[in-house]
């Protein structure tokens, strides 16, 4: 028997990346795709990075693929936004060897700035979508992807959802394919897309689109599995369904027919067709979107979904018992207890850094990152968050709409993968078309909120060498802006000064201010601080940052719990009756 | 199909649910069981409430633990039990790690810390309470309260010890083997 093993849905799609003899791999960081990457580590075979963005990581898929060898890219949904330029082409394009991008999206935005739905991208831009619904199925239909991707000439998108992705199931392991290098032939018809070429290659995606369509009823994996599979039973409710959702309904009506779809674009519309006929009553089960179900009303087909089920957040066997079946379930009422939503970190730089802007009555336009939880109490800072790089860019557009002194008391925050990733464009733009404003890019020297990825500022690579690590105070200078200073994170005299005097500057500073995530693997804390309750005032000053190592007592004094707290020495800073101090651990 | 048995393990972040959940996923593999496990990563982790599911039997389908269904709750903390309470089934078990952590609406006063919360568990499911920190303290590595609150919760599914023992043997870093077990044995023999 082949070995199995119990894999996380990302590690199981860096094992079917690795099977499928993927040569290349390039990603940025988002949840839930993260840890596709960080899987693909362990395989010596496969060069995998981090590239700055989800652009650059699938046109690095792309060279590779036009090169000859196996390919991927993986990114969150938003992600996909970023890299839509370069996806909408390849799909012209095609491919050599075999390219799949995987996409995972966010039912539910456990993390992530809004709930798109991926099969809406891969019908926009005719590029087939295959959606497993377990771990097992997301290395099989990873490697698979490969073998569509040559066999019908085109990119591939792998989609899948956050419960699939960050669940643990049972994976069988087969050994590698080492699939033969394909010689570079020069070909501009099909690999330079100007407009006489172009003309051409999109009567070919169609045809493409139609012919798979045609074969997927047909469509077969290694494992001698339909990849769309019609599961007969019951015949009273018929399901089509695919991914995640499929496993709720195995959970409450294991028995009735369903339509299981692995291909989610093109869908098998005759597939569907003769399913449909020999239900009584067809249900679509699709979470976000109406995808599948408006391809299916547009055959003429009479099925009820988004009637019954929402297009909001994650599905659920309790919602197919309750709003299907209308049975009462026998559930006490949830205890509405305290919320506990993220915070910032104790020792948390960002923490630092916001409390003097709060202080300053500072509006920030906010970025995409843990600094992005500055928007709420304590902190209050952060005034918007669009997407990855948006805080420079809008701030600008704010400037330009009110004039310089509108902004005033504005700056823009964003992290230093983040500026990295998209937000170096934004800076250009403000320096090319005078702007005034402040930047404030927080350097903790990794990327956060996914968990401390490496990026081009880190001098580390994903497969952990050492290499060149830009210099983000040298970058911004080499733009032509002049006022770039670089500040201790920690040191709120200093950021206070330099934030006051660039406010009132009419030119553009960028002020980084400097300090490691306290998360950051190998480093030491020696200090803690310590409350000195004889000299303190009550006055609170030190609570005011929300640190969660700090509590009132009931007197009125602090206290700091000892195993959370880091010792940054923020607290201490701000008390003005030096009733608190730091001591060795 | 035969019964799956369904775990939730909750906390704050930076509690070690998801090394819990991963004991108990390969403690269900080793005893020939299909298991799913679903975590959460991202953002939720910063010191925010934290739930696993770990689901176990001859066939599993969805990888959560729904509302009403299970059959153990594992609370790292308190107010994460008293949050999570109404997952369990009318007659499933609870095991709370007796610790308080304040969330940050307590902290700036904006909310209040449930008072009774222990007794508020006991009066609607079969509950034990585990004061964890002070037996892993005692005996020398509180980092291994939840290995405690483990063992406690052991008698509640059905695996013996020894195969309890191997898979942590197999799972944690191998220096704390010694001192993880020792926190399993206290909790078990509770």
């Amino acid at each position: 028997m082949a070995e199995s093993k119990i894999m996380l849905g990302n590690e199981a799609i860096a094992r079917g990346a690795y099977e499928a003899g993927v040569k290349v791999s390039a990603a940025y960081p988002g949840t839930p795709s993260t840890e596709i990457s960080e899987n693909l580590v362990q395989y010596e075979d496969i060069y995998a990075e981090w590239s700055p963005n989800e652009k650059v990581a699938v046109e690095v898929a792309s060279g590779a693929s036009i090169s000859g060898v196996r390919s991927m890219a993986c990114m969150k949904h938003v992600g996909l936004n970023v890299a839509s330029d370069p996806l909408y082409t390849m799909s012209y394009i095609g491919v050599k060897g075999g390219m799949v991008l995987v996409v995972a999206d966010d039912p539910g935005m456990y993390s992530s700035q809004n709930e798109q739905d991926t099969r809406m991208i891969g019908r926009a831009s005719m590029v087939p979508v295959l959606e497993p619904s377990d771990s097992m199925e997301a290395k099989e239909y990873m490697k698979y992807a490969f073998d569509l991707s040559e066999k019908y000439d085109t990119p591939m998108i792998l989609r899948t959802t956050t419960r699939l992705a960050h669940s643990q199931g049972l994976v069988e392991l087969e050994d590698r394919a080492e699939p033969i290098p394909i010689p570079y032939e020069r070909d501009i018809a099909k690999n330079v897309m100007m407009p006489a070429m172009a003309i051409k290659r999109h009567l070919v995606v169609e045809d493409r689109l139609n012919r798979m369509a045609d074969d997927a009823a047909t469509l077969t994996l290694p494992s001698g599995q339909a990849l769309n599979r019609a599961e007969y039973g019951d015949n009273k409710i018929g399901f089509i369904t695919c991914g995640i959702a499929y496993q709720y309904i195995k959970e409450v009506m294991p028995e009735a027919s369903v339509l299981k779809l692995g291909l989610v674009n093109p869908l098998p519309l005759k597939l569907i067709e003769e399913f449909a006929s020999k239900v009584d009553r067809l249900i679509i089960f699709e979470e976000l979107e109406p995808v599948i179900e408006e391809q299916v009303k547009a055959l003429g087909i009479k099925c009820e979904g988004k009637e019954i089920f929402t297009r909001q957040g994650e599905y659920s066997a309790n919602m197919i018992r309750e709003k299907l079946l209308g049975q009462k379930l026998d559930i006490d009422e949830a205890e509405k207890v305290a919320p506990r939503p993220p915070i910032l970190c104790p020792g948390c730089p960002h923490r630092s850094v916001y409390s003097v802007l709060n202080k300053l009555k500072i509006h920030a336009a906010g970025d995409i990152g843990c600094y992005t939880l500055g928007a709420v109490a304590p902190l209050s800072v952060v005034d918007t968050t669009i997407c990855m790089g948006s805080s420079i860019s809008s701030l600008h557009g704010m400037e330009k709409a009110m004039g310089k002194d509108y902004i005033r008391n504005w700056v823009a925050v964003i992290g230093d993968s983040t500026f990295l990733h998209t937000g170096v464009n934004s800076l250009m733009n403000m320096i090319y078309n005078k702007a005034t404003g402040t930047v404030i890019i927080l350097d903790n020297s990794t990327t956060g909120m996914t968990g401390h990825q490496d990026h081009a500022a880190t001098g580390k690579t994903l497969k952990g060498e050492p290499t060149y690590a830009i210099n983000l105070m040298n970058l911004c200078k080499s733009m032509g802006i002049e006022h770039v200073y670089e500040v201790n994170a920690f040191d709120l005299q200093t950021l206070e000064e330099t934030i006051r005097r660039e406010q009132d500057r009419d030119e553009v500073s960028v002020i980084i201010t400097k300090s490691p995530c306290v998360l950051l693997k190998g480093q030491v804390f020696p200090d803690k601080c310590v409350p000195i309750p004889e000299k303190c005032r009550k006055c609170g000053a030190c609570l005011r940052p929300g640190c969660p190592a700090l509590t009132r007592n009931e007197d009125g004094t602090i206290s700091i719990d000892e195993t959370m707290c880091n010792g940054c020495g923020l607290c201490m800073q701000l008390c003005k009756f030096d009733a608190i101090v730091k001591e060795a651990k | 199909m035969s019964k799956t048995t369904n775990i939730m393990i909750v906390g704050v972040g930076g509690q070690g649910t998801l090394l819990t959940s991963r004991i108990l996923g390969k403690l269900a593999l080793s005893a020939g069981y299909d298991v799913k496990i679903s975590e959460v990563h991202g953002m939720s982790q910063r010191g925010g409430s934290v739930v696993t599911y770990v689901r176990y039997g001859e066939k599993v389908a969805e990888p959560i633990v729904e509302e009403g269904q299970a059959d153990v709750l594992i609370a790292f903390e308190r107010l994460e039990a008293l949050r999570y309470l109404h997952f369990v089934k009318k007659d499933g078990t609870v095991i709370v790690n007796d610790q308080r952590m304040d969330p940050i609406s307590v902290v700036t006063g904006q909310a209040e810390y449930p008072e009774n919360i222990i007794e508020t568990l006991k009066s609607r499911r079969k509950t034990m309470v585990v004061d964890a920190m002070s037996v892993a303290k005692s005996i020398g590595s509180p980092k291994s309260f939840n290995v405690v609150v483990l063992g406690a919760s052991a008698k509640s599914m059905d695996y013996t010890k020894d195969q309890w023992i191997e898979v942590i043997k197999n799972t944690v870093p191998p220096k704390t083997i010694d001192k993880n077990l020792e926190a399993f044995e206290a909790g078990y023999s509770m």
